[in-house]
């Protein structure tokens, strides 16, 4: 996986509430077999016309916002179904980042998987950031991952909270399941105990 | 010992380890895999030289992309890129040994309905899947829950998550449901008091006497869409009317090994004095048939109201419902009894089990339906067999309803079941997003009942004047 260290980029506004993961890649990019290639069809219906030209009011078709790094998003981004086509995505468009005032959990945990950073900020700083993210492609916002900082083009700075494993993993690039390999005496164990204690399972 | 929440008696079953900082590796009872998740997570096992730790703890059954039109077993007849997803599930299931039920097979269905109906699913696992709906399960008071595909690879690999314990929520429905008032209403009433986020960061426990009072179908119907409520889980305590289902069910223990289940699963219920985090508390009586008007889960209103304007809300949600009433086409101020449909679809893994039918068959018996396409979509061969032999499949045809054969079908359309741009359905799925069903497609979701209702008179219907 991609570590993720410090990022400084565009940041495309979408001030839009409940985001769901339909949005953001639709059901009919879910048929492939792969995890790259998807960065195309992104926010698919809300990008192009139903013959395919680009329409131009969408955010991320604006001459500002094609480079984008970074997302600011309304509440509750990513709800709805779990694919992760949607980080998938968003990764392969070049997003680093989503900032919102909360995410949907899979989603949440998805991105990291992903080398991606969601950041959740209380609803006045999000506001912040969307006014800024607003200025288009001269306002880059700087993500500081070690220190939990986000920088407005202003130079505001916004700490953010994090979990402290999932931080690691992402500014190490860190591999879960090798992690995990490392702790498989303890799986044995247990596996071994719950085939006494349940033998049902 | 310190009282405890059913989710922390489930959690503390299962962790295989913790770290000091409260990360832990959580054991998986059951793995559930479909088409559409699972093939970038079997490859990834293949590059890196890895193997499915507990292949007998993992099922498979193609679902989201099988047409519900006869001659499906033939590849020719699916596109081509959902013909090469089932192709992949059958070797990946094939080549890593585990449980698989094929389209040809009459146990075929989708995932969330196969796994109770086997019996793979019991009271005080921990169950997963790359669906977010695998909240269903929480019906059988087991923590199941939605997982991304690299988590799908994680537990293949592991048979383990690595996971944060969540906070304890608990919803209670208190008195009796009234006549014509069913699960989905219940749920859909839960999900407009909290919004889609309200559950966010929790476990929820649905509780109270209209919970108790419901059937598995039902309580898998609440658990469903509990993921709709932001909560990746939701939890129903087990009693006699989950033993009762899951005995005799083919994977469910037996004899010995039955008693010793059972034992173990009458302690399974939150302690009377278990703290909790977050509660709801809504009265059975207050609830009435319900539908959506939106394009969110949370955009619900009882059948008896209008079309909000969108200026009655307050904040981001403000321009979230014009947004809404602009795609679904609808103008505030319009009783939602006069919204006209065009389509009619019953089944998913909300409502696609045999109670579902059943109440559908009931409003059905003996009319015609006044939409241009309606169509049932069993949530599996056996439920469709069952259905053809109690004659409700009968009723469903002389009515004008298509009789499908089994999968996830129009709920989110990755086969050719899907609504045209503009098209106006009465689903009994779980989501209305922006083209769910196909897109431009305009999704109101609704119980079984109030679907076939609509399926009646060509409009959304309160099903009691029905009855």
């Amino acid at each position: 996986m991609e570590k993720f260290t410090t990022l400084s980029g565009i940041a495309a506004p979408m001030p839009l509430i409940n985001i769901d993961t339909d949005m953001i890649i639709p059901k009919q990019f879910l048929k492939t077999i792969k995890r790259s290639g998807l960065g195309v069809n992104l926010f698919d219906e809300m990008r192009y016309d139903d013959d395919g030209n680009e329409i131009p009011d969408f955010v991320l078709n604006k001459p500002a916002y094609r480079d984008a790094q970074i997302i600011v998003a309304g509440d509750n981004f990513g709800c709805g179904s779990s694919r992760e086509h949607a980080p998938w995505a968003i990764a392969d468009f070049g997003i680093r980042c989503v900032i919102s005032t909360s995410f949907a959990d899979i989603f949440y945990n998805n991105c990291f998987k992903n080398g991606i950073l969601p950041i959740v900020l209380p609803a006045e700083q999000v506001e912040a950031l969307m006014k800024d993210a607003e200025k288009g492609a001269n306002a880059r916002i700087e993500v500081d991952l070690e220190k939990q900082e986000v920088t407005s083009s202003e130079g505001e700075t916004y700490s953010f909270e994090l979990d402290a494993f999932k931080k690691h993993c992402l500014l190490n690039g860190l591999d879960d399941i090798g992690l995990t390999m490392e702790k498989v005496a303890s799986i044995d164990t247990f596996e071994a105990e719950a085939a006494q204690s349940r033998p049902w399972i | 010992m310190s009282p405890k929440t059913l989710y922390d008696k489930i959690w503390d079953a299962h962790v295989a380890h913790e770290a000091d900082d409260g990360t832990c590796l959580l054991y998986i009872d059951r793995h559930l895999v479909h088409e559409v998740t699972s093939p970038q997570a079997f490859e990834g096992l293949r590059m890196t030289g890895r193997t499915v730790r507990a292949p007998d703890k993992t099922i498979a059954v193609p679902d989201h992309n099988v047409p519900t039109t006869p001659g499906r077993d033939d590849p020719k007849n699916m596109t081509e890129d959902s013909a090469i997803q089932v192709a992949a599930l059958d070797t990946n299931a094939k080549e890593f040994g585990i449980h698989y039920y094929p389209v040809s097979d009459v146990r075929q269905g989708i995932v969330h309905i196969v796994g109770p109906e086997q019996g793979w699913t019991l009271p005080g696992m921990t169950v997963v899947c790359g669906d977010s709906h695998t909240a269903t399960h929480g019906a059988f008071g087991a923590l199941a829950h939605g997982i991304g595909t690299s988590e799908v690879e994680h537990v293949l690999a592991t048979q383990t998550l690595i996971q944060k314990k969540s906070k304890n929520m608990k919803v209670e429905i208190t008195g009796k449901l009234a006549p014509g008032v069913t699960a989905k209403d219940i749920v859909l009433t839960i999900i407009g008091a909290t919004g889609t986020a309200g559950g966010t960061g929790y476990v929820i426990e649905y509780c109270g006497e209209a919970i108790r009072d419901l059937s598995m179908e039902g309580r898998m119907t609440i658990c469903n869409m509990a993921i709709e409520g932001g909560a990746r889980a939701g939890l129903i305590a087990p009693d006699e009317t989950t033993f009762q289902y899951c005995k005799g069910r083919p994977h469910a223990p037996k004899g010995a090994q039955w008693e010793a289940a059972l034992n173990w699963w009458k302690t399974l219920y939150s302690d009377d004095d278990a703290a909790w985090d977050k509660v709801l508390t809504i009265r059975a009586e207050d609830i009435a048939p319900t539908v959506t008007w939106g394009t969110s889960p949370e955009d619900v209103l009882p059948i008896t109201a209008s079309v909000p304007a969108a200026d009655s809300f307050t904040g981001g949600k403000v321009g979230a419902a014009q947004r809404a009433l602009d795609y679904m086409g609808l103008t505030a101020g319009t009783p939602l009894r006069d919204v006209e449909i065009d389509t009619v679809f019953i089944g998913s893994c909300t409502n696609g089990r045999i109670e579902d039918l059943r109440a559908a068959a009931a409003i059905l018996k003996g009319k015609k339906i006044a939409v241009k396409r309606a169509m049932i979509v069993p949530g599996s061969g056996l439920v469709r067999a069952q259905a053809e032999e109690e004659g409700l499949a009968d009723i469903f045809k002389e009515a004008g309803f298509e009789w499908r054969l089994a999968g996830c079908s129009m709920c989110l359309a990755m086969n050719p079941d899907q609504l045209a741009p503009g098209e106006r359905c009465a689903a009994t799925s779980n989501r209305n997003f922006e083209g769910r069903q196909g897109r431009g497609g305009r999704t109101h979701l609704m119980s079984p009942a109030m679907a076939a209702a609509a399926a009646v008179t060509g409009k959304l219907t309160d099903v009691r004047e029905l009855m």
